[in-house]
């Protein structure tokens, strides 16, 4: 379904990202890891349409993909997706609100109905008893339970998820985990997940991919950018592969840190 | 013995400290006004309470015997008029060249320097080009509180409107949202409490400009009153004619505020977390 072919992303002389290319078939999960700074998230943009690639392409059904934000790709960022001026009901509500009308605002049975769709799928994330919240009213885990449903209720194609649940509790994240895997099962999405926590990739989604620079130009750190150093299908491959990625990235993001 | 910076003083307390140095002025005004008084019987620097009060019976219950009117509510009556046209004017133009130049680049780029320069213009300077191009009338005072406080507002919402985080938009756009649906939904509604915020800020330089307008050229106003009995020097009617117009500021600032926060109520939790 998606095909991105010798993508490159420069800043000025600062490469980011350098020649990637990969192929995704529909209803796959891929999980994004890698050391903080190496790129992922701009490649995540690049997919969402807020980024654009310096230099080679990326397509959708064949044909590019859409350089502007549309309903065919949902997200969840880290933090500010809600609208913190809308109730939780009417969070998810204005999606179909913005499908429907031209001006926004929808009235009568239609209104009704896109309430009444809403709600369930509030239940789903176990967000029903919120309903006349404010955002702001709620705990960080909620905020991004809203996130996910008002992302679903349009069934986009493709969810894209930018560190969703780096700032949550470890409880919380796993209960989010099983969430995010029901919803992707009964939705058939094809979902792309940015991480910094490995182990979050290890036993979510199909497949795993881990950015990181090809070579390291030690006295110009920026004049190479970061590319898929491994692609692995999630489950089939050894235990000790994982755990050496870990070790090769920890010791990485402990030297960027310091 | 907590230390100072922990020691926070209870309700009760909190209200009497706050009534105190109010109740101090008063005392002071009180027993310096009496001992110029003693002296003078005729002085008058510091009227009495009872003299203000004999003044303000005059100008508010006591028909005027030249016109017939009741100035004191005819003065309150033009002034909030003309304050309220040039705010309302004022907050409806700043909000939208506001917005306009903060939620698209386009027009961001075109206008937002002409608006940092007309920004700058000092407006009282412009006042006499006003009575020039508009008259003596009710225009050229409305006109010189829209032209004062219209750019402030505008970039206050300039900036407001670029402070609304950029995932919001991104999030929008994905749920289909197009630029005025973005606009209607997502923007102004986030703006209409920073509006309101907006104008309680400027309601001081809007009075400022009320008062100057209305001391140069009116025939009616809480300004006219104050600089026109300046020749007699009524302080007994200059003082409680500056508390008066200081008792509507404050009560326009607190209307102001409770409308913001029933209207409103999420704008309340978010500014209660930052």
């Amino acid at each position: 379904m998606i095909e991105i072919k010798n993508i490159w992303k420069r800043y000025g002389d600062n490469v980011i990202l350098e020649n990637i290319s990969a192929t995704v078939k529909e209803g796959e999960f891929i999980t994004l890891v890698g050391a903080s700074g190496c790129g992922k998230s701009t490649f995540l943009k690049m997919l969402l349409g807020t980024e654009t690639p310096s230099q080679g392409s990326i397509l959708l059904d064949g044909k590019p993909i859409p350089s502007e934000p549309d309903a065919n790709r949902g997200v969840v960022f880290q933090q500010y997706s809600v609208f913190p001026h809308l109730s939780v009901l009417e969070n998810v509500v204005i999606a179909r609100v913005f499908e429907k009308t031209r001006l926004g605002f929808l009235w009568g049975g239609a209104k009704r109905a896109a309430r009444q769709e809403a709600a369930e799928l509030l239940n789903i994330v176990g967000l029903s008893h919120m309903q006349h919240s404010f955002p702001d009213e709620l705990s960080g885990g909620m905020r991004q339970r809203l996130a996910i449903a008002q992302a679903l209720i349009l069934k986009p194609r493709i969810l894209l998820l930018d560190e969703p649940f780096g700032a949550l509790d470890p409880g919380i994240r796993a209960d989010m985990h099983e969430l995010v895997l029901d919803l992707w099962r009964k939705h058939k999405l094809t979902v792309f997940m940015v991480t910094h926590d490995l182990k979050e990739g290890f036993h979510l989604g199909t497949r795993l991919w881990v950015f990181d620079k090809r070579r390291v130009d030690a006295q110009a750190p920026n004049a190479y950018g970061a590319g898929i150093t491994y692609d692995l299908p999630v489950g089939a491959c050894e235990q000790e592969l994982l755990d050496e990625i870990d070790q090769s990235l920890a010791v990485k993001s402990q030297v960027e840190h310091v | 013995m907590k230390r100072l910076i922990n020691f926070t003083p209870s309700r009760i307390w909190r209200i009497g400290l706050a009534l105190l140095p109010f109740a101090a002025i008063i005392l002071l005004y009180i027993s310096a006004s009496d001992a110029r008084l003693a002296e003078n019987a005729a002085d008058k620097l510091l009227p009495s309470f009872s003299q203000m009060g004999d003044a303000i019976q005059r100008l508010a219950f006591e028909p005027s015997k030249r016109s017939g009117d009741y100035l004191f509510w005819q003065d309150t009556v033009s002034s909030l008029r003309r304050l309220g046209l040039g705010m309302l004017i004022a907050a409806s133009l700043g909000m939208f060249f506001g917005l306009m130049t903060g939620a698209l680049p386009v027009l961001n780029a075109s206008f937002a320097p002409l608006l940092t320069v007309v920004s700058l213009v000092p407006p009282m300077a412009l006042l006499p080009v006003l009575f020039i191009v508009f008259g003596l009338g009710e225009v050229s005072k409305v006109a010189l509180i829209a032209i004062g406080v219209t750019p402030f507002i505008a970039r206050d919402i300039q900036k407001r409107t670029l402070e609304i985080p950029r995932e919001q938009l991104v999030k929008a756009q994905t749920l289909g949202a197009n630029s005025g649906q973005i606009i209607l939904r997502v923007l102004i509604p986030q703006l209409m409490p920073r509006l309101i915020d907006a104008v309680r800020l400027s309601l001081g330089s809007a009075w400022l400009f009320l008062i100057a307008a209305e001391a140069i050229a009116s025939t009616d106003g809480l300004g006219y009153r104050v600089f026109l009995v300046r020749r007699y020097l009524s302080m007994d009617v200059i003082l409680p004619y500056v508390a008066w117009v200081t008792v509507l500021a404050f009560t326009i600032d607190y209307l102001l505020a409770q409308l913001s926060r029933f209207a409103f109520p999420w704008h309340a939790q978010q500014e209660g977390k930052s």
